[in-house]
């Protein structure tokens, strides 16, 4: 048992870290390293872009994609010492990161030879940026329960609806899009997936004003958008299994630092004055920060774990399906439990609360974290059919054609 | 990185779990529960004999000298099973004292004993109430004579000999606290039967009146030398903690599948399944910080102080909530004696309290992070 990087490992390491000491954008270390609470880089796509195609011509964009199509060719294990090594300017990939983790392989498993050689150099590149048009309004957790419609016109296809919850869609270039094509069939049997040009006439990208106030994510209305068949991304009412490709490709967060609000807590009790004394020395707050400290370290201590299997070359275990259950809880807890320290003035927020609102920011994007990619529900029911083998749920609308489904509880 | 255990490892994993399902099964467990016996005693010769007591002894004191990561495998099986035996107090707090700080002479005349399971051995550390502090410890050393009493004191009634925590000094210091051994075969000891709530596992108290005892360790380093062993042993014990988590989340997770109410398995209802993943995050947390705990224990590293804290508490966390959710599981068959649900649960709670309380331990943990923060 160690924590030594192999002798390929280590060479590897070296490599990238001088490339990134050669290259990296120096500049802007302190603000991606320090950022202000519930800032957010939105309007700096320029920086990123920069940086990407600086690591594009280097051969450090899209590690593991063959070389063919912008990428290296890298194994899994070299892929998390990137990021290991990238540190904070890992932050830059983060508009590229739908696109490169989850649409990106969708064409890459689909799409003709020709259109991969077309699409997906500059998406490793950044040059395009892609997002990914999944959820709904009446399909969030259920998202074969989709509405958006897909209808064969000639070579095209026309397609009506609106899509949900759409991250970077306002700066998107393309998207990767799941419709019904028949409803017909029960709901998982009529969906079909498509490309489209984000620029292509009907397509409107409307920002959503989320419940703490800012804008990151899009809803995406479609209305006579023409998109057409050849690029259609697998079978017609095949869509549901092409879904399941994009989602089993969902950015891989092995080796990459989980926020879970703890750093920032233990800091903050370290300098917070109460009546008695400093905060950390209160055996109830010691006792919130012991029970917060060992999930932290954990879920650190089971990324390593998953590591180590990539490492041997081998398919990590379950243990890393925790990693998000456990940190969107932990940020909500850890923002109440850092306002209630600060007594009636917890309740003020930004430059004029302590600590420059930073837990009052956490606390009130923290619903999110426990709500995106998987919500806590859907995350325990992953975990208890997958890891545990338990039943899948009774599925009423199993059977089903998706018209006669019911649509409304009351 | 190889943040695993070696295949030699897992191996000897597979071995022990092998032997423990043939040799310790919940029925032999109950033996004991019941008050028919203090301890296995055939589970712990079997145990010597496979090499299991003296996994992280030396050879040239009579064990196999494998080392911690090898123990620490042995523990999480010895957890799992519940086995009935006295290994903590012997392997993990005895034999741990005496590879610290014993002398040649010392280590020559328990460890190869201790290793072929002739000698049992324990900590006597507690007085009552109370987390492990210098200023909890009132018995008395004098002249290498004690008097005092010692409450609880794991597998107390059956020891051969014992590590005493004892008092030379009132300076207020940490100095003020020595070790020794005493042969509680010897004059001057009486032992009481307590009864605990987990009875698979022998509780006593143990009074010294003018008992011989030999000092172990320099005087002055007594604290120092027991705050280390706790160390050890806290990581030793967290996994005996992982292998009772794993255990009753399999126990829930087996009676969910087999369970039919309301026309189906229990195990495809939400709120079951629910709790039952909950408990997979808890043993898989505990599971990875019990890893970095046998790394720090096996490397010696700097580290090690934080490291079994946090297993300590996470496994703690862990077991308590496995065990306690099993019985909820298992609905009221689970609140039967028959069922083996009630087992798991009543190990958790002793092993949580055994080398002193979660909030102890809590405690401990910001105490350490914080003087590595100022560091």
């Amino acid at each position: 048992m160690n924590f030594d990087d192999t002798p390929q490992e280590a060479e590897f390491r070296k490599v990238a870290r001088a490339w990134i000491a050669a290259n990296a954008p120096k500049h802007l270390e302190d603000e991606l390293t320090n950022p202000k609470p519930g800032a957010t880089r939105d309007g700096k796509l320029a920086e990123s872009k920069a940086w990407q195609k600086k690591k594009a011509e280097g051969g450090w964009a899209c590690l593991h994609w063959p070389k063919e199509y912008g990428g290296r060719g890298a194994t899994p294990i070299e892929r998390v010492i990137w990021q290991q090594e990238e540190g904070v300017y890992d932050k830059l990939s983060r508009p590229f990161a739908i696109g490169q983790g989850m649409c990106g392989p969708t064409v890459m498993a689909y799409a003709s030879e020709a259109l991969k050689q077309t699409y997906l150099p500059p998406l490793a590149s950044g040059e395009k940026v892609w997002c990914q048009l999944f959820s709904e309004p009446a399909g969030g957790s259920d998202v074969a329960g989709l509405r958006t419609r897909a209808e064969k016109d000639g070579d095209d296809w026309i397609i009506n609806g609106q899509k949900i919850w759409t991250s970077g869609a306002h700066y998107s270039d393309y998207g990767i899009l799941i419709t019904r094509t028949d409803p017909n069939v029960a709901k998982h049997k009529g969906l079909t997936m498509f490309f489209l040009d984000m620029k292509s006439e009907g397509v409107e990208v409307k920002p959503i004003k989320q419940a703490n106030g800012m804008q990151e994510f899009n809803e995406v209305f479609f209305t006579n958008v023409r998109i057409p068949d050849s690029q259609r991304l697998g079978a017609v009412n095949d869509g549901w299994n092409v879904s399941l490709t994009t989602l089993m490709n969902e950015r891989m967060s092995i080796g990459a630092r989980v926020a879970t609000g703890f750093p920032e807590l233990f800091e903050f009790c370290s300098n917070l004055m109460l009546d008695d004394g400093v905060a950390i020395d209160n055996p109830d707050v010691r006792s919130k920060l012991a029970s917060w400290a060992v999930k932290n370290s954990g879920l650190t201590y089971t990324s390593y774990r998953s590591i180590s299997a990539l490492s041997k070359g081998e398919r990590p275990g379950p243990e890393n399906s925790i990693g998000k259950l456990v940190s969107g809880m932990m940020m909500q807890d850890i923002a109440t439990f850092a306002m209630d320290l600060q007594g009636a003035a917890g309740l003020l927020s930004g430059e004029d609360a302590a600590a420059g609102g930073e837990f009052q920011a956490l606390l009130l994007s923290s619903p999110s974290m426990r709500i995106a990619g998987g919500t806590d529900e859907i995350l325990r029911n992953i975990i208890a059919e997958r890891v545990l083998g338990l039943p899948g749920d009774i599925r009423v609308d199993k059977n089903v054609p998706f018209n006669k489904i019911a649509t409304k509880g009351r | 990185m190889n943040f695993d255990f070696s295949d030699d490892q897992k191996q000897l994993r597979d071995e022990a779990r092998k032997f423990l399902a043939s040799k310790c099964p919940p029925k032999a467990v109950r033996q004991v529960l019941d008050g028919k016996a203090l301890y296995d005693k055939e589970l712990w010769k079997g145990l010597a004999e496979m090499g299991f007591i003296g996994v992280a002894i030396p050879e040239e004191f009579g064990g196999t000298g494998a080392g911690h990561l090898e123990l620490c495998v042995v523990a999480e099986e010895m957890g799992r099973a519940l086995a009935p035996v006295p290994f903590s107090s012997t392997v993990y707090l005895a034999a741990e004292a005496l590879m610290l700080a014993g002398t040649e002479a010392q280590k020559q005349k328990w460890l190869p004993k201790i290793a072929s399971g002739e000698a049992i051995g324990t900590l006597a550390l507690f007085e009552g109430s109370g987390n492990p502090t210098p200023k909890s410890i009132k018995l008395v050393a004098n002249n290498n004579t004690l008097d005092g009493t010692k409450k609880p004191v794991p597998d107390g009634e059956i020891a051969d000999f014992a590590i005493v925590a004892a008092r030379t000094a009132s300076t207020g210091r940490d100095s003020d606290i020595a070790l020794f051994i005493v042969d509680l075969m010897d004059g001057g000891v009486t032992r009481k039967a307590l009864t605990s709530v987990d009875p698979s596992r022998n509780q006593a108290e143990i009074t010294f009146k003018g008992a011989k005892a030999e000092p172990l360790g320099a005087a002055a380093d007594g604290w120092s030398i027991l705050s280390q062993v706790l160390d050890r042993a806290a990581v030793l014990v967290a996994f005996e903690q992982v292998g009772g988590s794993d255990r009753a989340l399999e126990m829930g997770r087996d009676y969910a599948l087999d369970r039919i109410a309301f026309g189906r398995q229990i195990g495809s209802f939400q709120a079951v399944k629910h709790m039952l993943a909950d408990m997979y995050v808890s043993a898989t947390l505990a599971r990875s910080n019990c890893y970095y705990g046998a790394w720090a224990l096996s490397t010696n590293a700097s580290e090690l102080p934080e490291a079994a804290a946090s297993a300590r508490i996470s496994a703690t966390q862990a077991f308590q909530h496995c065990s306690k959710n099993n019985i909820q599981v298992h609905g009221g068959m689970g609140f039967t004696w028959e069922f083996d649900c009630h087992m798991y649960y009543r190990r958790s709670n002793a092993l949580a309290l055994s080398l002193g309380s979660l909030s102890y331990w809590e405690d401990q943990l910001i105490e350490r992070m914080r003087k590595k923060n100022a560091a």
